[in-house]
């Protein structure tokens, strides 16, 4: 019996064109763009100035602080700029452009480890060098997820292999093509956490993803493997651990106060490939697909490759109407294509118009419809009607803090309210008001 | 190709097929069965009546909807249909088509447009209607009668006047007198479930409602009498009009609990009122008054039933 959690919706899966289909790599662009920013937490400093060589797999950008994560050159080239360029955070943020050379010049730094070799605080200091952040969107640094609480100790290691916004398929194809990788990321993780048990949830539509998982790990009992309902947003961390482990997250609280770390699928398998071969996080698996996309699938890309290079390969049928980096669910919409993809992008989806259709918004019935799906079990109308009038209190009385965005509401509303984006601008109004004091 | 123009939003960029209008259409779709049984027991004439309820219904909306400068295509959002048709559905068939315009007339003119339209009214409109009706034509509105119109008292009347009332049979599938829309309780239940099934409507308001009638009445001796636990549950969920509102009345969107808690709440609350006024009451039938009163009481159910959210601790908001 595949596991699940409360509330939730089922939206179309729409995984058809691409779940099959191999990871294919594509042409590597003549310039990149990387943000010095591709996780949560703290800018990076550049650290190499225009007019300057690098190669492949060289840092370019470091800072010194506990929530940060240092970037790669994703080619070797020379370096043409270093300015504000927009990412797909919808900000404009300090990035590199590398002109490449296209001789793919390995830096020296680039040499395969032994996780045998290793203690747990070297796993914890590598992960950080190799510039390893969560990959399922988030970006928050691998490694300072594994540090533990003050006082507390870890005790479980979670891959998040749930992928439960539709249209994506990359985390799919890692796991039925890199199983043996995601499970040697996974053991890597477990030992810098100093971890006995791992687990691997993964939504029941992805039937060969199990398969190779299981193939994979026996019969090794350090590791499981939790089938879950298909549902959104199964993925959300707390609904994740709340369905594979059976444990609630506190509220106000993160995983590691309970002892859980949850990382990516793909997370794991770019740390054993980085293990194995030696290069610093470069690259990634993003799922390409939409009406408007004429060949849809699964790519193998180098971050700092723009959206428009990657839809020049796979071809514009129609123009989109909206051009989504990550999901439909949660992920953000551009207003251009001159992007770069970062290490937590995980798909491109030109939409066509039918695809994500304007609803006009009226007024709201009461239904609950809203209150019903929200797997955080807050009040998302109330929330969305008291912060519309500036009345905050009630606003996070009624939960804006807990929210972890996942627009269940709004996918639910049948008077198509934009009860997500009155709730975002409640939690910033809220925050904001915390800090003026 | 060159990219011109992207519309740039908040996620979720997907949307579900739920609409106002879908929902308001499945209500009426459910509802259907019920009042078509009532045109093959009665004759064509409830057919004038049902179509008086919803033509007038739809039009009042359009009309104030006009006047308050609000868009007129509010008027076809289904909303105010399905008020006209349970105002129809609520009178007995004896009465006058002009009893049903002006009752549907005042359910979305005092009842719903009132308070400021769809989404605001604290009182569901039909029932607020119907009970102006009763105190306005009490007469007309208890003009209960058979086939062919030849008048008979509705099987609450007979059993309260201590008379013969008809076989558990009868009442299920709807041959007795009654208003239009309450006679077939197997019609309506077909209907209500379909709405459940579909998450339409949530199952906590129906069960609680006819549970705690049932038990109530099973439990309480009717007036006049003493015996405890000598009741007739089943006759009097199968009577009245206790499923038509239990199922399509009282899980009213605007005007019940947004919290699961507080629908039970709700349910259990009209049950009471509807039990005590049915066996005590000066009234043969009391769920009308039953939701109305539970109506008033929705901010507050919805107050002391607010849930925790996830993760929260015991005792913590």
């Amino acid at each position: 019996m595949a596991k699940s959690f409360v509330g939730g919706v089922h939206p179309p899966c729409r995984k058809d064109r691409t779940h099959a289909l191999p990871i294919e790599r594509l042409p590597v662009p003549k310039t990149v763009v990387i943000p010095l920013s591709q996780h949560t937490g703290k800018v990076n400093a550049p650290l190499v100035a225009v007019g300057d060589r690098v190669l492949l797999g060289q840092k370019i950008g470091d800072i010194d602080a506990p929530i940060a994560c240092p970037v790669h050159a994703s080619v070797s080239g020379r370096v043409t700029a270093v300015e504000m360029r927009y990412h797909t955070n919808g900000r404009e943020v300090l990035s590199i452009v590398i002109e490449n050379d296209f001789t793919d010049e390995l830096h020296p730094t680039v040499q395969p480890k032994n996780l045998n070799d290793m203690s747990a605080a070297d796993v914890l200091r590598w992960l950080r060098e190799a510039g390893i952040v969560g990959m399922g969107g988030g970006g928050f640094p691998t490694h300072a997820k594994l540090a533990p609480p003050p006082g507390g100790t870890l005790d479980t290691v979670l891959l998040n292999g749930a992928e439960c916004e539709p249209y994506l398929t990359a985390d799919h194809r890692v796991m039925v093509e890199w199983a043996d990788d995601v499970i040697l990321g996974l053991r890597c993780l477990m030992k810098a956490a100093g971890v006995k048990q791992g687990y691997i949830g993964v939504e029941v539509n992805k039937t060969d993803a199990l398969t190779a998982l299981r193939q994979a790990i026996a019969p090794a009992l350090d590791i499981q493997i939790v089938p879950l309902a298909v549902k959104y947003p199964q993925g959300a961390e707390q609904q994740l651990i709340a369905a594979c482990l059976n444990r609630t997250v506190p509220k106000g609280k993160r995983p590691v106060h309970i002892g859980v770390v949850v990382n990516n699928v793909h997370t794991a398998q770019a740390i054993a490939h980085s293990l194995r071969t030696g290069f610093p996080s470069i690259e990634r698996v993003i799922t390409v697909d939409g009406a408007c996309v004429e060949r849809p699938g699964n790519f193998l890309v180098r971050v700092g490759t723009s959206f428009a290079d990657i839809l020049a390969v796979c071809g514009l049928a129609s123009e989109p109407c909206k051009l989504l980096s990550g999901g439909p669910m949660m992920g953000m919409a551009m207003h251009t294509s001159a992007v770069p993809v970062s290490k937590c992008t995980s798909g491109i989806l030109a939409l066509s118009r039918a695809e994500s259709p304007a609803g006009e918004p009226m007024t709201c019935v009461r239904c609950a419809a809203c209150i019903d799906v929200c797997p955080m079990f807050i009040y998302p109308t109330l929330i969305a009607q008291y912060g519309e009038r500036g009345r905050l209190e009630e606003a996070e009385k009624y939960g804006a803090l807990v929210c972890h965005e996942c627009g269940a509401c709004t996918y639910a509303c049948p008077s198509h309210i934009p009860l997500m984006q009155w709730i975002r601008r409640a939690k910033s109004d809220i925050y904001a008001r915390r800090e003026r004091g | 190709m060159d990219i011109k123009k992207l519309t740039v939003s908040s996620s979720p960029h997907f949307h579900s097929k739920n609409s106002v209008r879908r929902a308001m259409l499945w209500v009426l779709a459910a509802l259907t069965p019920a009042a078509l049984f009532a045109v093959y027991y009665y004759g064509a004439y409830v057919l004038v009546l049902l179509l008086a309820g919803i033509v007038t219904a739809v039009a009042c909306e359009a009309l104030i909807l006009m006047l308050r400068k609000k868009p007129v295509s509010g008027a076809l959002d289904g909303s105010a249909a399905v008020t006209g048709l349970l105002l129809a559905l609520n009178v007995p068939a004896g009465a006058p088509w002009w009893l049903v315009v002006i009752g549907s007339f005042l359910a979305i003119g005092i009842g719903k447009q009132v308070f400021g339209g769809i989404g605001h009214n604290p009182f569901n409109p039909a029932l607020a209607a119907r009970a102006i009706l009763v105190v306005s034509w009490p007469a007309r509105m208890t003009d209960w009668v058979g086939p062919g119109l030849v008048s008979a008292a509705t099987p609450l009347a007979q059993y309260r006047a201590g008379n013969v009332v008809p076989s558990y049979l009868d009442l299920f599938f709807g041959f007795r007198p009654g208003s239009l829309g309450e006679m077939s309780v197997f019609l309506l239940l077909v209907g209500g479930l379909t709405l459940i099934f579909l998450k339409i409507i949530d199952w906590k308001i129906p069960v609680s409602f006819v549970g705690t009638v049932a038990l109530l009445t099973w439990v309480l001796p009717r007036e006049g009498q003493t015996a405890f636990f000598a009741g007739d549950p089943l006759f009097h969920v199968l009577s009245g009009g206790l499923i038509l509102g239990a199922f399509f009345m009282a899980t009213d969107w605007t005007t019940s609990p947004i919290t699961k808690r507080g629908r039970i709440v709700m349910g259990v609350g009209a049950g009471i009122i509807t039990a005590i006024i049915r066996l005590y009451g000066g009234l043969p039938e009391g769920v009308t008054f039953a939701i109305l009163i539970m109506n008033a009481c929705t901010p507050l159910i919805d107050r002391f039933t607010l849930g925790k959210s996830f993760g929260s601790a015991r005792g913590a908001s």
